[in-house]
């Protein structure tokens, strides 16, 4: 039995890792513009889209590389175009528009590319299964904890080392003093939508050798992106790694001891979180949200 | 195929404590419900036409299937007029979105009042082919045509004289591939792991399965019940891997059967893998590198049977892509509705009723003919077992099975599959 629990547990890591990458995206989006970005998994839906295209033509790696891109390229044109407008407005605004955004999206998902499912196969390099004693992974999970692995540094590192970084970060805490301090916020809120989405078409890329392209597989992620960075605590970037892993290994356990509860073991474990921590795990009081 | 009934997305605004939380939601629960009204096909009726409905999902998560019911019921409609339509009119074909179980009363109850359709053909959702069936047994003047609602209880508890099942129920699907593991030698002494979507219709599969399993000397080994939906199912095929069992077998359906297969695949287990429903089209939309395995099938556009080749060839012809078994349900339906007014001359439901259940019998585009149960009003028809093909000798990307062979065999009954008296009890009033 234990060794059950250990292998659900390190299974668990690796399901939380991809959730990792998701819900970073949502929450730096919201940090910085305040905007709750319910158009987030029609990005990430699109992502796996484009992987579809670019991975006939020029393989996985070029999927990988180049679907997010794109991504962030539609997002930044719906960023200079439409959302950039909404900032100053109500919330309720900017709420409203990404709805709306991920409603147009998945018809149009389903208008451009057909109702029935994309197939994507697992990359032929990446199949096969590593067994380590009793325990078995399969390469193509392992390299998307390296890959989330290396994304999630990398965001640390842009975040916390470079200029581009700080900006973003004292935009988060108090945007008033960042513009009386003469820095113009417009570009950084441009770079961190187009960073956000990116990372939502990057964890779409790499779910569509796991559970398939279809239209609505947007709307179906979405809520479980929310519950990790409600978890994590907003802004909080640590929380919402922490947040991830531990959604994963939770629901790894439950499917151990009682499956039926495996889906809702999120919720509530974000029920229970929030009785003991109401900003989440790490979140800390941001000014401009109370 | 059946339902995976489950709410338009509930998004969750990130801070639940905000002063405008109140006002978002409410925001929110408005845009959905706008989302789910649906809007109705505005086709006019012409007042000298014989009206034919098609009611099934055409959005949502069923949507996909019901398209290409959809689809096939216009070919239908559209080779009968080409024929001279019936009893000298033109047949007219009104389509509506049922959209949800409460969405599909109202307007079945709108297409027999006000467009008074001779016939409601469609439905994939088990628990709207119910309101449905409630619906026309109420009115008496129109039969309904299930063509894709499995659940068992429609043709036993909930039976009624005005409802017609040309779908294959959940026994029906469980005994076509149980009747070839039987005669493979699969069953007896072997241990199923058994993984079952949590929602009445898993349950009824899970039900029928595990029935047929024990009778034929089968253990079950474990069980999980699955919350629909599920995205990652590697903590499920680790369980597997570590109880070893003989047989894999899912009472899945659709994008969760075809995640599931895609994942086991993944882990490459040395376990065969069955399951209690196949629909083509998550088939097709999983890939012929994710699947694996034997399944039934109702009808597979690679039957060799001269009638289902012409079929598939019009509605490729036309569509650009093949038919499924949900084209073949709604295509049949709507000839079936046909021949009965041809024959009886008349669109009197009354009359229409008695002549199916006398046991017409009615060219299904498969090698035996099939005709209803006068008691259950199932559809008495042959299902295949099939096998995923080779992927060196497809011919196009919709080339996924080779059919290994009818269940019943030519030279059974065609009961053999059906669900007993005992099995299903129906009492028709």
């Amino acid at each position: 039995m234990f060794a059950i629990v250990i292998e659900q547990v390190l299974n668990g890591l690796l399901v939380g890792s991809y959730y990792i990458v998701l819900s970073l995206g949502l929450s730096l989006i919201f940090s910085l513009g305040g905007v709750v970005n319910l158009a987030h998994g029609a990005f990430y839906a699109l992502g796996a889209y484009l992987a579809y295209e670019v991975e006939r033509r020029l393989g996985f790696a070029g999927a990988i590389v180049l679907s997010p891109m794109g991504v962030a390229l539609v997002g930044v044109l719906i960023e200079r175009w439409f959302l950039r407008r909404l900032y100053h407005e109500d919330p309720m605004l900017s709420l409203l528009f990404t709805f709306g955004l991920a409603m147009t999206a998945e018809q149009s998902l389903r208008l451009i590319w057909g109702t029935t499912g994309l197939p994507f196969a697992i990359p032929a390099a990446l199949t096969g299964q590593l067994l380590l004693g009793d325990f078995i992974y399969s390469y193509y999970r392992l390299t998307v904890l390296a890959v989330t692995a290396t994304t999630i540094f990398g965001c640390w590192a842009l975040l916390h080392r470079t200029a581009f970084g700080m900006i973003v970060r004292a935009g988060t805490r108090d945007p008033e003093m960042v513009r009386a301090m003469g820095i113009s916020l417009r570009p950084a809120l441009t770079a961190v939508f187009a960073l956000g989405v990116a990372l939502a078409g990057l964890a779409g890329v790499m779910s569509a050798p796991l559970a398939g392209i279809q239209p609505a597989m947007g709307t179906e992620i979405l809520t479980a992106a929310f519950v990790v960075v409600v978890i994590g605590g907003l802004g909080s970037f640590w929380g919402v790694v922490y947040a991830g892993l531990l959604v994963g290994v939770v629901r790894g356990i439950t499917v151990v001891f009682y499956p039926p509860a495996a889906e809702a073991s999120m919720y509530i474990l974000m029920a229970l979180i929030l009785l003991v921590r109401p900003r989440g795990l790490m979140g800390e009081k941001f000014e401009k949200f109370e | 195929m059946d339902d995976h009934s489950r709410d338009q997305q509930q998004n969750r605004p990130a801070q639940p404590g905000r002063r405008d939380a109140l006002k978002k939601s409410a925001a929110l629960a408005g845009a959905v419900a706008a989302a789910q009204l649906g809007f109705p096909a505005l086709v006019r009726a012409q007042a000298d036409s014989v009206k034919f409905a098609h009611l099934t999902p055409r959005t949502g998560f069923l949507g996909q299937l019901g398209e290409y019911g959809f689809k096939a019921a216009s070919l239908a409609v559209d080779e009968v007029n080409a024929a001279g339509g019936l009893l000298g009119r033109k047949v007219e074909l009104i389509a509506e979105d049922s959209v949800n179980p409460q969405t599909a009363v109202t307007k079945a109850q709108k297409l027999i009042e006000r467009d008074k359709v001779v016939a409601i053909i469609g439905e994939i959702n088990s628990a709207s082919a119910l309101a449905i069936g409630e619906q026309v047994a109420r009115y008496k003047t129109t039969p309904f045509f299930n063509t894709g609602a499995n659940s068992d209880a429609l043709r036993g508890k909930n039976c009624n004289r005005l409802m017609f099942h040309i779908e294959g129920g959940n026994t029906m699907y469980t005994k076509t591939i149980g009747t070839w593991q039987k005669a493979e030698n699969k069953i007896k002494g072997a241990r199923w792991y058994m993984l079952t979507a949590d929602y009445a219709f898993g349950h009824d599969l899970f039900r029928v399965s595990t029935k047929f399993l024990k009778e034929n000397g089968g253990e079950l080994l474990h069980n999980d019940m699955v919350p629909t939906n599920t995205q990652d199912y590697s903590a499920y095929i680790l369980k597997i891997r570590q109880a070893k069992p003989d047989l894999v077998y899912i009472n899945l359906a659709g994008v969760d059967q075809t995640t599931f297969l895609k994942q086991y695949k993944e882990y490459n287990l040395p376990y065969p893998l069955a399951g209690g429903v196949m629909d083509t089209i998550p088939f097709w939309g999983a890939g012929i590198d994710s699947i694996s395995g034997h399944w039934q099938s109702l009808w597979y556009h690679g039957l060799d049977v001269p009638a289902a080749q012409a079929f598939t060839r019009r509605f490729s012809d036309k569509f650009g892509f093949p038919p499924d078994n949900q084209a073949w349900g709604d295509y049949v339906g709507v000839k079936i509705m046909s021949q009965s007014i041809a024959e009886t001359k008349t669109t009197d439901a009354a009359k229409i009723v008695e002549y199916l259940e006398r046991g017409a019998s009615f060219d299904i585009l498969k090698a035996r003919k099939g005709s209803f149960r006068a008691w259950d009003h199932s559809l008495l028809q042959e299902m295949y077992v099939v096998k995923v093909k080779d992927k060196a000798r497809m011919k196009d990307k919709w080339d996924i099975f080779d059919i290994v062979r009818p269940v019943p065999g030519a030279n059974e009954s065609l009961e053999l599959i059906q669900p007993t008296k005992e099995e299903n009890a129906c009492t028709m009033a």
